[in-house]
């Protein structure tokens, strides 16, 4: 009984990585329409750039949540510098900007590789969050708690960002129908860089805090791409409510999968996306077939 | 157009008596290489270049055949029914793959076939029991089909050649049938075409299995090259490094993919050579290629030698036709 208890949070917890991941991901698909091949990479620049704060250059360490602020803002940068400088000069055409961003992907896979070396980096947990919380008989590692809580916040302070904000409002009209937001006054390709950069800061953040779970390695970027994509194409691109119903079944799918049938793991993960495709292509909460 | 045949000529010619000048093994084997490449790139050219459907998980399929046709061969089967079963197998997935996948086309198209893709790699990599994980599967014979043994390098490529002829001619008279034109018309204009009374998935999807077909054709190839198959060969990056490809050499023309497979081919084997950076630079040529030149290395090429000679520009299909002409 306990195990599948835990089981259940660490599927909660990794389902909270993934939202954090994937609501970019769904928020570019929306506004851009073009899935960001990017964004595994944008997670794994994230931990890695966090992890080297975390253990210092020449003897200077920074503070966990430090490192992964700083890590965010670096990687939102990167981001927000690739679509001006790259994709801008694409507009409308969606092909080359995807391939664009496959290209990318790898040059930043090569460039981790070379910079960081291949052997997987341990990330240290906050030293505040190192032990166990108990409830009555049930011990439950406090960082995972953690992760659950903070994917929450974020989960509302996006949907207030959302639905509650001016630059929510038109991000919304963008997703909607770019080009009735343009004809109203609305500078889309404006929202663009802030939506990529947003993006990419919520995927390096959620690199950084999985660290302590996942660790950080070569191929962290291919074995989190795929996720983020089963997640948007379960869950529908451009809806928020999607990512997170999306991110929270394929949590539960891919632990309860390693768990008992590691070796299908991944076959698993096919079986509700064959489902959603046969039965609703647009996904769960998705508006348009993409 | 005789300029054209005169040189198609002299490539056939170079290209049969190969082994004759190329001086050592070495180099007859990166051209056996390239040759099944091109197949393969022959093969996603259908979906890329003639159906305007982009896929990047033809990776996954590839090492669908190479893995069952390595499991078949471990499990103590003969060549003939091991490539047989392999073909059917491959088949079988991609009608599956073109089922989920044809639920979408453009960017939904991508996103689900690279999704399928790395789910294929997934398994391979994870299910230790049937492809032996990271270790991979290894082949110990050759098939020696009328009594020639393929363990022969020379032997070997005229074996890569002849079907890489048949693959040619098969696409070539694909591309002028009625079957091709219709399915151009799919990348044009869909909905004209649904109008006249074509069915539209129908046709995709049959071209999804042309596609697949050859793709298996030169993952069986593959697969004796080497004499081994790992996960590696399904990664995202060999997906990539097919599109590229077609791409450099110019998707939806007859002879661009074939460029494109000799190119990344011979830049690969040169690369490899000096540094471990492959995969930063086939990043480096992708972003390159789309910005500067989309079209393609061959169409590029070709509207300059039209410039050059004073006929006007034809114009020739983008990378993809996702995009609807205007009615």
């Amino acid at each position: 009984m306990n195990l599948w208890l835990v089981l259940a949070v660490n599927s909660i917890t990794f389902g909270g990585l993934l939202f954090l991941l994937s609501a970019g991901f769904s928020l570019i698909f929306g506004l851009m329409r073009i899935p960001n091949l990017t964004h595994g990479s944008l997670f794994m620049l994230g931990a890695y750039v966090g992890v080297t704060f975390v253990l210092g250059i020449r003897g200077f360490q920074l503070n966990f949540w430090l490192a992964a602020l700083l890590a965010t803002l670096t990687v939102a940068a990167i981001g927000a510098l690739a679509e001006r400088l790259l994709l801008r000069r694409m507009p409308g055409d969606q092909l080359a900007q995807v391939l664009v961003t496959l290209g990318l992907s790898f040059m930043a896979a090569d460039l981790c590789l070379m910079i960081w070396g291949g052997d997987p980096i341990s990330v240290p947990t906050p030293p505040e969050l190192e032990g166990f919380a108990r409830f009555g008989v049930l011990v439950f590692p406090a960082y995972r708690l953690a992760i659950i809580v903070i994917a929450a916040v974020f989960a509302i302070a996006l949907w207030l960002l959302l639905e509650r904000t001016r630059l929510g409002a038109m991000i919304r009209a963008g997703v909607d129908d770019p080009n009735m937001a343009r004809v109203v006054g609305i500078r889309v390709s404006q929202l663009f860089t802030i939506v990529f950069a947003l993006g990419a800061g919520l995927a390096a953040f959620a690199g950084i805090i999985g660290g302590p779970i996942l660790s950080v390695y070569p191929g962290l970027d291919q074995d989190m791409l795929p996720l983020a994509l089963v997640v948007v194409i379960l869950g529908g691109t451009g809806s928020l409510l999607g990512s997170f119903v999306g991110s929270i079944i394929v949590g539960f799918i891919y632990n309860f999968g390693q768990a008992l049938l590691p070796e299908l793991a991944y076959f698993v993960l096919f079986l509700p996306m064959l489902l959603v495709l046969l039965l609703r292509p647009q996904g769960l909460f998705g508006r348009h077939v993409p | 157009m005789s300029v054209r045949a005169i040189a198609l000529g002299i490539a056939f010619l170079a290209l049969a008596t190969l082994p004759y000048w190329m001086s050592g093994i070495y180099y007859i084997n990166v051209s056996s290489q390239i040759l099944f490449y091109a197949v393969f790139a022959l093969g996603l050219n259908v979906l890329v270049g003639y159906a305007g459907l982009v896929s990047l998980g033809h990776a996954g399929l590839f090492g669908v055949t190479a893995y069952a046709t390595g499991y078949m061969l471990q499990l103590g089967f003969g060549h003939p029914i091991a490539i047989l079963v392999a073909l059917v197998i491959s088949m079988i997935s991609m009608a599956v793959f073109a089922a989920l996948s044809l639920r979408s086309t453009g960017i939904g198209f991508i996103m689900i076939t690279l999704a399928l893709g790395e789910i294929l790699w997934g398994l391979a990599y994870r299910w230790i029991s049937l492809t032996g994980g990271d270790n991979g599967l290894s082949l110990k014979t050759r098939p020696e089909p009328f009594g020639y043994s393929l363990s022969d390098v020379n032997t070997f490529y005229y074996a890569t050649l002849i079907i890489f002829l048949l693959s040619l001619a098969a696409v070539a008279v694909f591309v002028r049938s009625p079957f091709g034109s219709a399915l151009m018309g799919t990348r044009d204009q869909p909905r004209r075409m649904n109008a006249l009374g074509y069915h539209v998935w129908a046709i995709r999807f049959f071209a999804c299995l042309f596609s697949g077909l050859l793709t298996s054709v030169s993952a069986i190839l593959f697969v004796y090259y080497t004499q081994f198959i790992s996960p590696q060969t399904l990664a995202l990056t060999s997906s990539a490094e097919v599109l590229l490809m077609v791409i450099s050499g110019g998707a939806g023309t007859l002879l661009g993919p074939i460029v494109g497979a000799g190119l990344v081919v011979a830049v690969k084997t040169v690369v490899s050579g000096f540094i471990e950076r492959w995969n930063f630079l086939l990043g480096a040529i992708f972003v390159a290629i789309v910005i500067l030149m989309p079209e393609g290395l061959v169409p590029g090429t070709a509207r300059l030698w039209r410039l050059a000679w004073g006929k006007r520009d034809r114009g020739t299909g983008a990378i993809a036709g996702g995009a609807e002409a205007k009615p």
